[in-house]
């Protein structure tokens, strides 16, 4: 096991590096996207909507993101839906996060403090408006940490999408390793990678947190 | 659609749902005592032995699961050691699960208010019985409602050992996929078995919550 070894391997292993930073970055998208969607229908307190989307939430954090993947991918076409790995694996990714987004952001919604809804009602803004200027912000606030944290959490999960075969990172190291007999050095150096890159995404989100919640020490300081 | 074809499997899930408990029951016994360890090392007074345990819980937490257990099913190979997979599977999810639970148990005993250990020192306890009879017991009650969270999450995370070939619920789904051609039916039979799992496990931990915010408010 040498270098060189990663040097032949260079150009498929770059290109799976790749293909894992779009399936999480889209992905993930998509996941905060349908998230953001299932938490705004769930406030129009429509009990058949809200029985469907909370069945929906209940689903999708009840069972394996592998399991979920493999009724996509291959009992997709059993119900007319027909998807090649990658794209699957999108899709997967973001309706399996889009569960736990709905969750984050209701959660942030709760944590707005109904009077600050009623005061902004009081000085007569609208209900849009006040959903755009009063409580989104603050929603978006308090959700910031937990959204990181479940980005970080999908980033690893895009590792199981090399099961169907997405040609991501971990599957090009698995076909490298197949192919020159180096399963151990392979995986190893996979997982040093996957540390690098998990701690260097958490302290980046540790800045992207302080810098959106700063004020909040702030505001606090004076007091 | 066929759903008879989950019918005609109802027997193999239901068998391999058992396996798939069982695994993960192992894999959150393991871990507890591994991260009972990790988090007695997290919060020693040996600065040596606090990196460690953050440098434990760092790598076991970042690395994806599905590498972690490729890499000790390789190093057992690599080193000739013939193991079953059920070894690799459980060890695996038992490292893992290990990190997420010592940070479980070392938030329980922050939990704990600091005045009960200074005062438990005032009236002379030694720091073992300090620990044994009045840290332990109400950090244990304080994290019982996310251990059960996390062995939710190592039920899940399970499914991933049927890589290494464990005949779990996962494992078996694909099988049942693959003889009767019917994926579909397949994965949905499996997950309605993950499902109902995971639905007992939520109603037992918010079941247990309430019994202890309860006992907690005397």
């Amino acid at each position: 096991m040498s270098l060189d070894l990663f040097w032949r391997y260079a150009p498929s292993l770059v290109s799976g590096f790749a293909v894992t930073i779009v399936c999480w970055s889209v992905g993930g998208a998509l996941g905060l996207f349908l998230g953001f969607a299932i938490t705004l229908m769930n406030r129009l307190r429509f009990p058949p909507l809200n029985w469907l989307l909370r069945g929906f939430i209940e689903i999708f954090r009840g069972t394996p993101f592998l399991m979920q993947l493999f009724l996509i991918y291959a009992g997709g076409p059993a119900i007319g839906l027909r998807l090649g790995a990658t794209t699957a694996g999108i899709v997967g990714l973001g309706l399996y996060s889009s569960a736990y987004f709905a969750e984050i952001f209701r959660a942030g919604f709760a944590s707005v403090p109904v009077g600050q809804i009623e005061a902004a009602a009081s000085v007569g803004m609208a209900p849009f408006d006040t959903l755009i200027r009063v409580t989104l912000p603050g929603a978006l606030i308090a959700a910031v940490p937990s959204i990181v944290n479940m980005l970080i959490v999908l980033s690893k999960e895009t590792v199981v999408l090399s099961i169907i075969t997405v040609p991501e990172l971990m599957y090009q190291v698995q076909t490298m390793a197949a192919e020159t007999f180096t399963a151990f050095s392979a995986i190893f150096a996979m997982a040093v990678f996957y540390w690098l890159l998990v701690e260097t995404v958490s302290r980046l989100g540790a800045r992207l947190e302080a810098r959106v919640t700063g004020f909040l020490a702030r505001e606090e300081a004076p007091a | 659609m066929k759903p008879e074809v989950i019918l005609h499997s109802f027997g193999y899930l239901a068998r391999a749902a058992g396996t798939t408990i069982a695994v993960s029951f192992a894999g959150i016994v393991f871990g507890f005592l591994i991260g009972a360890a990790v988090c007695a090392a997290r919060v020693s007074r040996r600065s040596w032995l606090r990196r460690l345990g953050g440098t434990y819980v760092s790598v076991f937490r970042g690395v994806p699961l599905l590498v972690q257990l490729l890499f000790i099913y390789y190093f057992l190979a690599e080193y000739g050691l013939d193991v079953p997979a059920i070894v690799a599977a459980v060890g695996g999810l038992a490292l893992s699960s290990a990190a997420f639970q010592a940070e479980i148990l070392r938030g329980a005993l922050n939990a704990v208010p600091r005045g009960q250990g200074e005062a438990a020192t005032a009236l002379g306890f030694g720091p073992l019985d300090i620990g044994r009879r009045i840290l332990l017991p109400q950090a244990l009650r304080i994290s019982v409602p996310p251990l059960i969270n996390e062995f939710i999450l190592l039920l899940k995370a399970s499914s991933l050992v049927s890589v290494v070939g464990i005949a779990e619920l996962t494992r078996v789904s694909m099988n049942i996929a693959s003889q009767t051609y019917r994926p579909f039916e397949a994965y949905v039979g499996g997950g309605l078995f993950y499902l109902a799992i995971n639905l007992t496990l939520a109603a037992l931990g918010g079941l247990a919550e309430r019994r202890l915010a309860r006992a907690g408010g005397r």
